[in-house]
């Protein structure tokens, strides 16, 4: 099944600077509906009012962390389903694991490049040209 | 000896000291409770509380150096100065590198913008450029992000500083001797870059020019 791009994609990190990144590369891709939340209980807020297809999580963020909002959207009925992407500078092989474990569909390590954006993308959405 | 008593009179003092101070107790305080401790036992002490009594003395004197020495260090100014302003320069990096990466994505998205207008070849040649800008610029926040460590890493040594100069108590800083505010040679001259909130912007430097005049 083709990917929808016009699908709602929600970015969450609580660097300003990263948020912009991750919505240009986005753009690049062809995903123009991108909505944006600074950290993990913003993003549910705006998660439980909307609709979307993806989302792509940084993980270090504080009130709620990225690794909490897994595990918030993973306990949803409603939620449950959607793909889910970490993106964050924890590298260490216990957080890919205990991002594993709470339901993560994908995981990638910061400083990363628009091909592994794309990447881990298509193995959790379908491939997309 | 009356063991007990020594004990009960010993149980006694450090009772009202933790009362008077909490966890956090002064040298001079503990050398007080010792001393007196030592005291009960004049008279009274054979071969093997002799060799307690000196492991105590030289003990005694060990932290008296020690005091000296970490006195010598000047912990206050450790903390209000050398910290301080160490933070504060940190935090000036993490500001200056987002403002110019801002400054750098937005060139790249009005670069992205004149795609359009260009031949397909061309735009997607843009395009390409553009990404790896785009790239290029998550270092920021993986700077940011080792930045806000270390200022933590400072904050900590910062806390474990504080809790020195209470257990010392005020002598600790009133004993080591101040230097003498020498005359201000050429490389105290060296200080920049100066944190924004101690830089003067070009006109100030004009107009200081100007006053020469």
């Amino acid at each position: 099944m083709a990917v929808d791009k016009n699908m709602n994609v929600l970015i969450v990190d609580d660097y300003k600077t990263m948020l912009r990144i991750i919505r240009n590369l986005l753009k690049q891709l062809g995903f123009n509906n991108v909505d944006e939340a600074t950290d993990g209980s913003m993003a549910l807020q705006m998660l439980r009012v909307g609709n979307y297809g993806l989302i792509i999580s940084d993980w270090n963020m504080e009130p709620m962390t990225g690794l909490q909002l897994l595990r918030e959207v993973r306990a949803d009925a409603k939620l449950k389903s959607i793909p889910f992407i970490m993106v964050t500078a924890e590298s260490k092989s216990e957080n890919v694991i205990a991002a594993k474990e709470a339901g993560v569909s994908n995981y990638i390590v910061k400083p990363f490049n628009a091909e592994t954006l794309k990447t881990k993308m298509s193995s959790v959405l379908g491939d997309f040209a | 000896m009356a063991v007990k008593g020594v004990d009960r009179d010993l149980e006694l003092r450090l009772d009202a000291i933790r009362r008077e101070h909490g966890d956090t107790v002064g040298v001079e305080k503990i050398a007080e409770v010792v001393r007196a401790m030592l005291d009960t036992m004049t008279g009274d002490i054979d071969g093997g509380d002799l060799k307690l009594f000196r492991e105590v003395e030289s003990l005694a004197d060990y932290i008296h150096a020690a005091k000296a020495e970490i006195a010598a260090l000047r912990p206050g100014e450790i903390k209000n100065e050398f910290i301080a302003s160490a933070t504060d320069e940190l935090d000036a990096i993490v500001g200056a590198t987002e403002a110019a990466t801002n400054e750098i994505m937005d060139s790249a998205e009005h670069l992205e913008s004149l795609a359009p207008m260009m031949d397909a070849e061309v735009a997607e040649r843009l395009t390409e450029i553009t990404t790896r800008i785009f790239e290029a610029c998550t270092f920021q926040d993986i700077t940011g992000q080792r930045i806000t460590k270390v200022v933590r890493m400072l904050k900590e040594i910062e806390t474990r500083v504080e809790s020195l100069v209470k257990a010392f108590g005020g002598e600790i800083e009133a004993s080591a001797p101040r230097q003498e505010k020498a005359p201000v040679t050429d490389e105290d001259l060296l200080n920049g870059p100066q944190l924004p909130s101690g830089a003067a912007d070009q006109a100030e430097i004009d107009r200081l020019l100007a006053s020469f005049d």
